[in-house]
């Protein structure tokens, strides 16, 4: 009973407490760097797209708000035909980033991005690609995996040997 | 069959003796990894992936690791699955051959459904320790079906037993030596054999993928699957087509033991693109006078025109379709009345399958099931290049040739599942395996003694052996030694196998040799109640139709060329493909009316007045029965967009206009089933060959979308925020969703395989009763035909008679696998490996006539094409093929003259 | 007959400033939670965010009035009716000052604790009518809930009518003039308090819809107009139990200078913000602990009150 009263006495001295809310956007505070807000698609050091299209952010994606084609350009690389992500339905958990094992998806510190018709939400890939790599300047997926792609043929990936001669007796 | 008793982790358990360990392991549910096993190709040892600890008895704690794919099952085994040290001997396996694995999971066809993935998930190899450098490989271009990764492989052996050893297949194989061997061809070019595809199921990494499934690529978990069934032969394999955004992905086998296994041809595989062709009809079109383009049509329009046309007074006549599901042909019997149904195949065809309907309902030979040739012990083909025509049989009749040469395995105590060493023993022994066909095919290789000659001659030769197997059996006369030879040495071999088996069909355009084989069925029967007999029909629902019309399309012709009709009404069905050309253009410029229900635009379509957009076997649900007499449901995969509608809809509300029909009150198409039910009692049991509409399991339906399903609330977004509501479907236990039924369907609702942990096609395991044997419940499709054991059949008396030799040439249709079918050749892939027209000549007559290779030629008036010399061919013996696009119908009977075309 | 006009205006002007003022106080409640919270609550629309509720009220009005189709729908449609009608009604016997009342009755106190009593098919009926199980689960706590604690409610009044001598609401204010009732009706007051939160269900006491247990208890279902009523029902029953707290035991409108209506009116402010204090500080109790609370410790303490009140009266020679 007395533990009651005091705890209506404690609230009641709040009253002549600070307020502890910042008035954005008058006010504006820090991000930290690995705040997840609006997603975007990075490029390679050597300035291609990154996301090879695996669909490992769509299924990885709670709430399935990223749906994508792959396609693959004639010298073997694979990339999104569309890359879609309906922002309207994403609750910016960061799974898609975790998921993407070429680092091409990354959330980023930007949040201002109400919109007033839903639609205007929905961002294509011309929306979403952006220029540089994003958080990981040095990664390139193309150097590890082993698929040939333009300008990297069989065996001139980092940590390769040079492609088997199949034709060669030698121990 | 002896049941053992053997203890797994400290339980009991009883399996029958004298199989492999990992297979009895894995039929009890056990996840035991493994990479080179194969339930349909056995065992080699070759991958080490499958060990397990081994206990001499109670008192042994130590143990030995042991290959469980190498070791057959005793009773009392003791055995560990879960010991420590097996499963860090599993997990150091894993990371060796993941040494040299590419880190190409991402990029790679096969991740998502990699047992490579599965397997190194089950044994907790995450981390990758090594230092060095990857091997790497260069690839091959493998032709149009199959992508070559070569990098990818971890040298399991699977391609090359099931390319080599399994589909005979010669052009791919290992090369190279110690740890740089190296699977594909000599040098890059199309792989031949047409069981190529099967490799992308076969390999368990990503080495061989689908090369078509790569132009419109995604992951499994992403694909609206249904239980469907092949389209492109007369066989019915059972199917997974997949599809995601509208678009028909991808074909995967379903596997359905008693038809088509574990695989399929790459017609069957590779086929499906037609459903995404442009030449789809999306839309109604109609066509205002002779002449004119077709314009679009609203749906509501093209609906009331349909039932206005039909409201006309005029003499309607409907002619059906063979590749068409039987209530849509059965929609259509209704709308037109019995009497004015014409089977969509020519008179001589229908004529020829409803023979063979007829010597399997005498039987008392029974018609075998497509999965159950391969134990056969002796096999005669009469007539059928059963490569062509029926792939999937051909496969399975290289595995029965197998079956007597292995009694030398049997006899050297080795179990016929250790692969290599029972192959050993067999040598390249060629079991009692006999073909007599009108020319040569791929199986002659394979076969212990062949014979060519006109379907007359084959017909004859097929009598003397059912009289050498039973007097009573009409003799021939005027046979000549060698043939009586051959036909002895064949009756004595078929005499002495314990499970005989013929084949026939009706290539040939011969209904002597459909009753030669009933013959030699018939006689070995007497003495040997395992004898059976398959038939083949051309498409997948050719046995269906002739169930329920007596005429065919000449018929039709001839009653608009009697002026006894005036409206014609087509259902899925190019008829150029079934008689001579000019005498339809003249047909269907005589009609007042011509109404097309079909899915591609074809030369039947370009003359009809109007044509309704009708779904494919993707977009709609329905009943196939195929050669064997089997009725297979196939369901519908996803919703189709626009107009597109099952041909019974568009037929169902024409009657609803006209008010007066029967199919007014057709509601779902469970209503039609009960319906063809109730009017053929022999198609009774379609009823049961799938559960109803209304099925539920716990309520629920099954779902077509996996649990994993991925961009839904994004996938519509580009047009509208709010997710529309996916379409119902009354007429299927399947919803379009990922909600519904979780657990595992009947046998005939599987939308594809899948268990937790095993991604892969080898989830198929848990849905099997016994790895390798039958699905749980029993496989899908009831059989329509019931062959009447009890009384004796009546010998075929008619025998063809020696024409008298002449200057002319017998006409023998070609078929080609990829080429001769209708709907395949809309598929860029399959199309891209067609031949173009060409006549087929023995070099001998082709000097007689003084053609050399490339002359061009003309056949009967109407025929024209490139000669091509092909030893193979008897003489005697012009070959035409069938089917190929805008060639019309193929010639057969007769004899025709070949004339050089001077231009 | 003579048809008073005023008769018609005062009761309509009642109405319409009650209701304005409850739709006000949820600003209010807003405001003052975030005040002890330290934070700043709805400050952006129109001054000191006033507007926010005519925004709310906006919403709330356009939002799509939706009945589940597997709800009693009559029932369903009523039981929010049934809210505000027995609320206001019980206003009708509130003296907010001399001659500011829409009735007074000689049995002005039973009228109100049959209104209350009735407000409590409310909950019970909307709970069970929405056919879902939150909903009922809602229901049946508020049954018990209400039923029981309208006992101690009655009871912790008969001291006060006992030392008025009468159920008459300008009686018990007047009598109150020597000495204002939350003397010596003290634990009157204590149990009158703590039967008033139990009855509008408000925080500590909300256990009918006690969201992180029951989604929002009986008025899962409801959305815009409907679940409006319900919410301003809230806070209008917040006024009526704190303008009987001033009524019963602070005087009513009696105080020095001011005119009584000022009195009244800051008497009864005063008790709706201990009510938005209890919410800002207190934590819902587990159910059972409710109920015993109130059958083993508030029905003694009314009844001991009763029994004390009245051998005091007998004793003082009445
Ligand atoms: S942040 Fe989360 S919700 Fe948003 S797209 Fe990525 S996975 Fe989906
Ligand atoms: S996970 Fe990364 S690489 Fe894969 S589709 Fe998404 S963004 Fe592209
Ligand atoms: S084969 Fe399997 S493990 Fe290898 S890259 Fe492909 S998906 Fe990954
Ligand atoms: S290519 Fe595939 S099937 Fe062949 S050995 Fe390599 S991993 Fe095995
Ligand atoms: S599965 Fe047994 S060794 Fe490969």
């Amino acid at each position: 009973m007395l533990s009651i009263l005091k705890t209506l006495w404690l609230i009641l001295l709040h009253t002549f407490r600070r307020r502890e809310t910042v008035l954005y956007p008058e006010e504006k505070r820090r991000i930290p760097p690995r705040w997840r807000g609006r997603i975007i698609l990075s490029r390679s050091p050597d300035g291609k797209e990154r996301c090879v299209a695996c669909y490992l952010c769509s299924v990885a994606c709670p709430v399935s708000c990223i749906s994508l084609q792959a396609a693959e350009d004639e010298y073997g690389r694979r990339y999104p035909e569309f890359f879609r992500i309906n922002f309207s339905r994403c609750i910016f958990c960061g799974f898609c980033e975790e998921a993407c094992p070429t680092l091409a998806i990354q959330l980023t510190t930007d949040f201002e991005m109400s919109e007033y018709v839903r639609m205007n939400l929905v961002y294509e890939k011309e929306d979403l690609l952006i220029d540089g790599p994003g958080k990981y300047p040095d990664y390139d997926f193309y150097r590890i995996s082993g698929l040939a792609v333009k300008g990297k043929g069989k065996g001139e990936g980092d940590e390769e040997l040079p492609p088997v001669d199949v034709r060669t007796l030698m121990p | 069959m002896t049941t053992a008793s053997i203890h797994i982790d400290g339980n009991a358990y009883s399996v029958t003796a004298g199989q492999s360990l990992l297979r009895a392991c894995l039929s009890l549910g056990f996840n035991v990894p493994y990479f080179c096993w194969h339930p349909a190709l056995e065992s080699v040892g070759a991958c080490r992936q499958c060990a397990v600890k081994l206990y001499r008895d109670e008192k042994d704690t130590r143990g030995r690791i042991a290959m469980s794919c190498m070791t057959p099952v005793t009773d009392g085994m003791i055995v560990s699955i879960e010991d420590p040290d097996v499963r860090k001997f599993r997990a150091r396996n894993i990371e060796w051959l993941m040494l040299n694995h590419p880190h190409d999971c991402p990029v790679c066809d096969e991740g998502g459904e990699c047992h490579l993935q599965d397997m190194t998930v089950m044994t907790g190899h995450t981390y990758r320790r090594t230092r060095f450098r990857k091997r790497t490989y260069r690839n091959q271009d493998l032709g149009p079906f199959v992508n070559h990764e070569m990098n990818r492989c971890i040298q399991c052996y699977r391609c090359v037993r099931f390319y080599r050893d399994y589909a005979h297949g010669r052009d791919l194989d290992v090369f190279g030596i110690h740890d740089s061997v190296y699977f594909g061809r000599h040098e890059d070019g199309v792989l031949q054999n047409i069981f190529a595809g099967n490799l992308v199921e076969i390999c368990p990494t990503g080495v061989f993928t689908d090369k078509t499934g790569k132009r419109h690529f995604v992951r499994k978990w992403d694909l609206q699957t249904a239980p469907s069934v092949c389209v492109h032969c007369g066989l019915g394999c059972n199917i997974i087509p997949g599809e995601r955004g509208g678009e028909l992905r991808r074909i995967r086998n379903r596997f359905n033991g008693s038809v088509n296994g574990y695989f399929l041809c790459d017609r069957g595989r590779y086929g499906y693109e037609f459903v995404n062709s442009p030449s789809r009809v999306r839309q109604p079109l109609r066509r205002d006078g002779r002449g004119e383009h077709h314009k679009p049509l609203r749906s509501e329009e093209a609906r009331a025109l349909f039932a206005d046309i039909l409201s006309r007074k005029g003499r309607v006549v409907g002619v059906g379709s063979p590749r068409a599901s039987l209530e849509a042909n059965f929609a259509l019997r209704a709308l037109v009345g019995p009497e004015h149904f014409f089977a969509g195949m020519a008179d001589t065809e229908l004529a020829l399958i409803q023979r063979q309907i007829d010597i399997m309902k005498i039987g008392p030979v029974p018609a075998i099931p497509l999965g159950k040739v391969a134990t056969c012990d002796a096999v005669l083909v009469l007539g059928e290049d059963v490569t062509n025509t029926a792939p999937i049989l051909a496969l399975n009749i290289l595995q029965a040739c197998r079956n007597a040469p292995m009694a030398r395995a049997d006899a050297l105590h080795i179990p016929r599942w250790e692969d290599r060493a029972a192959r050993e023993a067999a040598q390249q022994v060629k079991g009692p395996f006999f073909l007599i066909t009108a020319h040569d095919t791929w199986l002659d290789e394979s076969a212990e003694l062949v014979f060519k000659g006109t379907p007359d001659d084959i017909a004859r030769l097929g009598f003397v052996v059912a009289h050498f197997l039973d007097e009573d059996c009409p003799s021939v006369a005027g046979m000549d030694g060698d043939r009586t030879d051959i036909a002895r040495t064949i009756a004595r071999s078929l005499g002495q196998a314990r499970d005989p088996l013929i084949i026939s069909g009706p290539g040939t355009g011969s209904g002597y040799v459909i009753d030669a084989a009933a013959n030699i069925a018939w006689a070995l029967r007497k003495n040997n109640r395992n004898a059976r007999l398959s038939f083949t029909v051309p498409e997948c629902n050719s046995l269906g139709l002739a169930f329920m019309a007596s005429q065919a399309v000449d018929s039709a012709l001839a009653a608009v060329e009697r002026g006894a009709a005036d409206t014609l009404v087509i259902l899925e069905n190019d008829l150029f493909r079934r008689t001579d050309k000019d005498r339809i253009i003249a047909c269907l410029n005589a009609c007042k009316h011509v109404v097309l229900l079909d899915h591609l635009m074809h030369g039947t379509a370009s003359l009809a007045d109007l044509v309704l957009p009708v779904g494919t076997f993707a977009e709609t649900t329905g009943t196939l029965v195929s050669s064997e007499g089997r009725a297979q449901r196939f369901f519908q995969v996803y919703a189709p967009q626009g107009d597109i509608r099952p041909s019974w809809q568009w037929m169902r509300d024409a009657m609803t206009v006209r008010g007066t029909l029967r199919g007014a009150s057709w509601r779902y198409l469970d209503d039609i089933i009960a319906a063809i039910a109730g009017e053929f009692p022999e198609l009774q049991p379609v009823i049961d060959s799938a559960p109803p509409g209304a099925f539920r399991i716990k309520g629920l339906k099954v779902p077509r979308e996996t649990h994993r399903v991925s961009g839904r609330t994004s996938i519509h977004a580009d047009t509208t925020v709010h997710e529309p509501k996916p379409p119902d479907d009354p007429d299927s236990p399947f919803a379009f969703s990922m909600e519904g039924y979780g657990g595992k369907p009947p046998s005939s609702l599987i939308p594809r395989f899948w268990a937790p942990r095993w991604n892969s096609v080898q989830a198929l395991n848990k849905f099997q009763s016994e790895v390798g044997s039958d699905l749980v419940g029993g496989d899908p499709g009831c059989m329509v035909i019931e062959p009447n054991t009890g009384e004796e059949p009546v010998y075929r008396q008619s025998i063809p008679e020696v024409l008298a030799p002449s200057g002319s040439l017998v006409p023998v249709p070609l078929y080609h696998i990829f080429g001769s079918e209708e709907l395949s050749m809309f598929s860029s892939s399959v199309a891209g490996r067609a031949p173009c027209p060409y006549v087929a000549l023995n070099p001998r007559d082709a000097s007689r006539l003084g053609l050399s290779n490339g002359d061009e030629v003309e056949i009967a008036g109407r025929w024209r094409g490139p000669v091509v010399l092909r030893a193979g061919l008897p003489e005697g013996i012009v070959g035409v093929p069938s089917g190929l696009p805008g060639t019309g119908a193929g010639i057969t009977g007769g004899r025709v003259d070949v004339t050089k075309v001077t231009s | 007959m003579t048809v008073n006009l005023s008769s018609f205006i005062m009761p309509l002007a009642i109405l319409l400033i009650l209701l304005i003022v409850s739709a006000w106080l949820i600003w209010l409640e807003r405001r003052l939670l975030a005040l002890w919270q330290d934070r700043y609550g709805p400050n952006r629309v129109g001054p000191f965010g006033l507007a926010q509720v005519i925004a709310d009220m906006i919403k709330m009005l356009t939002k799509e009035d939706w009945v589940p189709p597997f709800a009693d729908r009559a029932v369903f449609v009523i039981s929010p009716a049934i809210t505000m009608v027995t609320i206001l009604s019980a206003f009708a016997i509130v003296s907010f000052a001399p001659g500011i009342s829409v009735a007074s009755l000689n049995i002005d106190l039973l009228f109100f604790i049959s209104m209350i009593a009735l407000n409590a098919y409310s909950p019970v009926l909307a709970g069970w009518s929405s056919g879902n199980r939150y909903s009922l689960l809602g229901a049946l706590r508020a049954t018990a809930q209400m039923v029981s604690y309208e006992v101690f409610m009655g009871l912790s009044l008969m001291g006060v009518v006992a030392l008025t001598g009468s159920f008459n609401i300008l009686d018990i204010v007047e009598a109150q003039r020597p000495l204002w009732f939350c003397i010596p009706q003290f634990f009157g007051l204590v149990v009158f308090v703590i039967a008033g939160i139990a009855l509008t269900h408000r925080i500590p006491f909300d256990l009918p819809e006690a969201e992180n247990e029951l989604v929002a208890g009986y008025h899962t279902e409801y959305s815009g107009l409907k679940f409006g009523m319900f919410f301003v029902g809230e806070y209008l029953n917040v006024i009526l139990i704190s303008s009987l707290i001033t009524t019963f035991f602070f005087g009513g409108w009696l105080g020095p200078v001011l005119p009584p209506l000022a009195w009244f009116i800051i008497k009864t402010f005063v008790f709706i913000c201990g009510f938005i204090l209890l919410r800002a500080s207190l934590p819902r109790p587990r159910y059972d602990r409710l109920m015993a609370l109130g059958w083993k410790i508030m029905l003694p303490l009314a009844i001991l009150n009763l029994v004390v009140t009245g051998s005091i009266i007998l004793a003082s020679g009445y």
